[in-house]
């Protein structure tokens, strides 16, 4: 530590390069951080995935239906242990703008299977009490300021009611996420009310979420199910929850492998930014890296201080750039129109340390060159003597 | 430190060869030199006549071609990177004509950093550097950075880091050169002083017949031989 103050002396010693070198270097954390809350946003669906759960879906496309009544049917293939269903119902709230996740299901087998939402006792027997209870996420009742009690009519442009008014909901429960992962957006209300008043379709239901005894065996449970279906009307394909959603990630574009092109991009820059800063640094002051080791400062000791002082610049302008880019995105994270887009948003805590470890990385990398040419440095040729 | 007859430098037989490109340039060839411990010696001699390449071989800054350089009693053209650094940090106090100070730091900083290498905490560098800025009469400049100090200031700071460690022997090259004579006579009082009341080994290149003066014993080096009396 008693070297620090010599390491924060010399990045004093230009100021103007150190800020702008400081400031290129917090750019790049800002964008690091942003485009890891991006990847985990678009890929949101693989992180919330259970590896205990398969997705059983029509084997020609999400949006064609299954029939109900293979819920019994798949119940039934050794090594599924729950079974329940979702159909997207495509509510719209108001305003064509306002449409959010709504889908019809069995709140019992709904619950059971996603525990990650939290919904109080109370308001899950409110929910089985009432035909047209709907519960709703946290994120979309802040959203549209509904509480338990209100009454929301919602239209469907795939589902009309038998009526044809507007659907009906009555609030019941307000949930929230178990994990920092749940999606909080979520709309959910009763099948049977759905089943009965829709004007088409009666006795269809959009996929089944299915619940394995054991993650090992998920291939083969997964090509039991389509083997029991395979050339019926409705032909299915089941998957893993995870490759489900990396599949829909994928269909934007491999997210990952973008972000990471991008920032390759941008650190290999920020490299070129600070090893020329310090390789110039090291240039400016040979004869003051002489006078160190004429005092005796070991080669090794030179090679410290130089390197202590890149690692000091990376290390500073990440911690910065990564702080502001975790204010950014936590205050993007709470914006409605993030949240309409991507129920999480947030940096993963590994993306956190990422980022610290991209910080060290970089100040060593961009360092070691000038310090090694500052440890080689002849003590005499340093100095300029002559005589 | 110092070697039974009272001999704290020795340089035998040296040889110092540059190379320029495919050129040999022989600066110093079989030099031979003796530093009673507690002298102040003035080193003389014209440009290129190689007075700071030998101040260099004995501070250990630079190695001889040939020859050995022995300074109390130690063989230090034998000694690994590491261990001359060590003991440069032990036994060697450098004056430079250009004072060879860090802008970015203050007096007081300046002269620690030879102090940064010891095992001493920092109230007692703060003792010591107190200590040295006192003994150059500069303790009222010890915040001030050097470009706020004039020419003779700056080599009163740069004499008090070579002064912080104690070391065994006082480097001092050029140490007037780049003042006026008010400020030049300070700087060699102070000199003469550190050795007759410290009694600090002095080695000091110079051209000026003025500095000379002040030393003990001068000696004049030229074409890579040294003698006692001014060549013609």
């Amino acid at each position: 530590m008693k070297f620090f103050y010599l390491v924060w002396s010399n990045l004093k010693r230009k100021k103007l390069r150190t800020s702008l070198t400081l400031l290129s270097i917090l750019v790049a954390f800002v964008l690091f951080s942003l485009l890891s809350a991006l990847k985990l946003a678009l890929g949101g669906g693989v992180t919330m995935a259970d590896a205990n759960r398969l997705v059983v879906r029509h084997r020609v496309s999400f949006i064609q239906p299954l029939p109900h009544s293979y819920q019994t049917r798949i119940a039934q293939i050794p090594g599924v242990s729950a079974i329940s269903h979702q159909s997207w119902f495509g509510g719209i709230y108001q305003d064509p703008k306002n449409q959010f996740g709504t889908f019809p299901v069995e709140p019992e087998l709904f619950l059971a299977m996603n525990p990650e939402i939290a919904l109080p006792e109370s308001e899950k027997e409110a929910w089985l009490k009432t035909r047209t209870g709907a519960v709703v996420g946290r994120t979309l009742a802040e959203r549209y300021k509904w509480k338990v009690g209100d009454r929301v009519p919602m239209k469907s442009p795939i589902w009309p009611s038998k009526s044809g008014s507007a659907w009906e909901f009555d609030i019941v429960g307000i949930y929230d996420g178990t994990k920092k992962t749940a999606d909080t957006t979520g709309f959910f209300f009763r099948y049977d009310y759905f089943d009965e008043a829709r004007s088409y379709g009666t006795g269809l239901v959009g996929w089944y979420q299915v619940r394995i005894d054991d993650p090992k065996r998920a291939t083969e449970v997964a090509a039991a199910i389509d083997a029991e279906f395979a050339n019926s009307p409705a032909e299915t394909k089941a998957e893993t929850e995870g490759a489900m959603f990396q599949g829909f990630a994928q269909q934007i574009g491999d997210i990952a492998t973008i972000v990471t092109a991008i920032l390759a991009a941008v650190f290999f820059t920020i490299l070129l930014v600070a090893g020329n800063t310090m390789a110039q640094s090291v240039r400016e002051r040979t004869q003051e890296l002489g006078l160190l080791k004429a005092v005796g400062f070991t080669n090794e000791l030179v090679l410290g201080v130089v390197l202590g002082e890149s690692l000091a610049i990376t290390v500073l302008g990440g911690a910065f750039g990564l702080l502001f880019g975790w204010l950014m995105v936590t205050g993007l994270g709470q914006a409605s129109f993030i949240r309409q887009f991507f129920p999480i948003f947030f940096i993963a805590p590994s993306d956190l340390i990422i980022g610290a470890m991209l910080a060290i990385a970089l100040g060593f990398v961009a360092g070691i060159l000038p310090a090694i040419q500052a440890m080689r440095l002849r003590l005499a040729d340093a100095l300029r003597r002559e005589g | 430190m110092s070697t039974n007859d009272g001999v704290l430098v020795r340089v035998d037989q040296v040889e110092k060869v540059f190379h320029r490109g495919s050129e040999e340039i022989h600066v110093l060839t079989g030099l031979n030199l003796d530093v009673p411990r507690g002298e102040f010696l003035a080193l003389m001699g014209p440009s290129g006549s190689g007075k700071s390449t030998l101040l260099n071989l004995i501070g250990g800054l630079d190695r001889a071609t040939r020859g050995s350089v022995e300074v109390g009693g130690e063989p230090i053209d034998r000694m690994s990177d590491r261990e001359l650094a060590a003991w440069r940090a032990r036994h060697v106090g450098l004056v430079f004509q250009f004072y060879n100070l860090l802008p970015v730091l203050n007096a007081e900083r300046n002269v620690e950093l030879p102090l940064l290498l010891t095992h001493l905490s920092k109230a007692e560098r703060r003792q010591h550097v107190e200590a040295a800025l006192k003994i150059v009469n500069l303790s009222h400049r010890a915040r001030h950075y050097p470009r706020t100090l004039s020419g003779g200031e700056q080599q009163r700071v740069g004499i008090a880091r070579a002064i912080v460690t104690d070391p065994t022997i006082l480097l001092c090259d050029e140490p007037t050169g780049d003042l006026d004579r008010k400020a030049g006579d300070e700087i060699l009082g102070l000199l003469q002083a550190l050795n007759r009341e410290q009694g600090k080994t002095i080695i000091m290149v110079t051209h000026d017949p003025h500095a000379s003066a002040r030393a003990a014993r001068i000696v004049y080096l030229d074409k890579g031989q040294l003698s006692a009396t001014k060549p013609e």
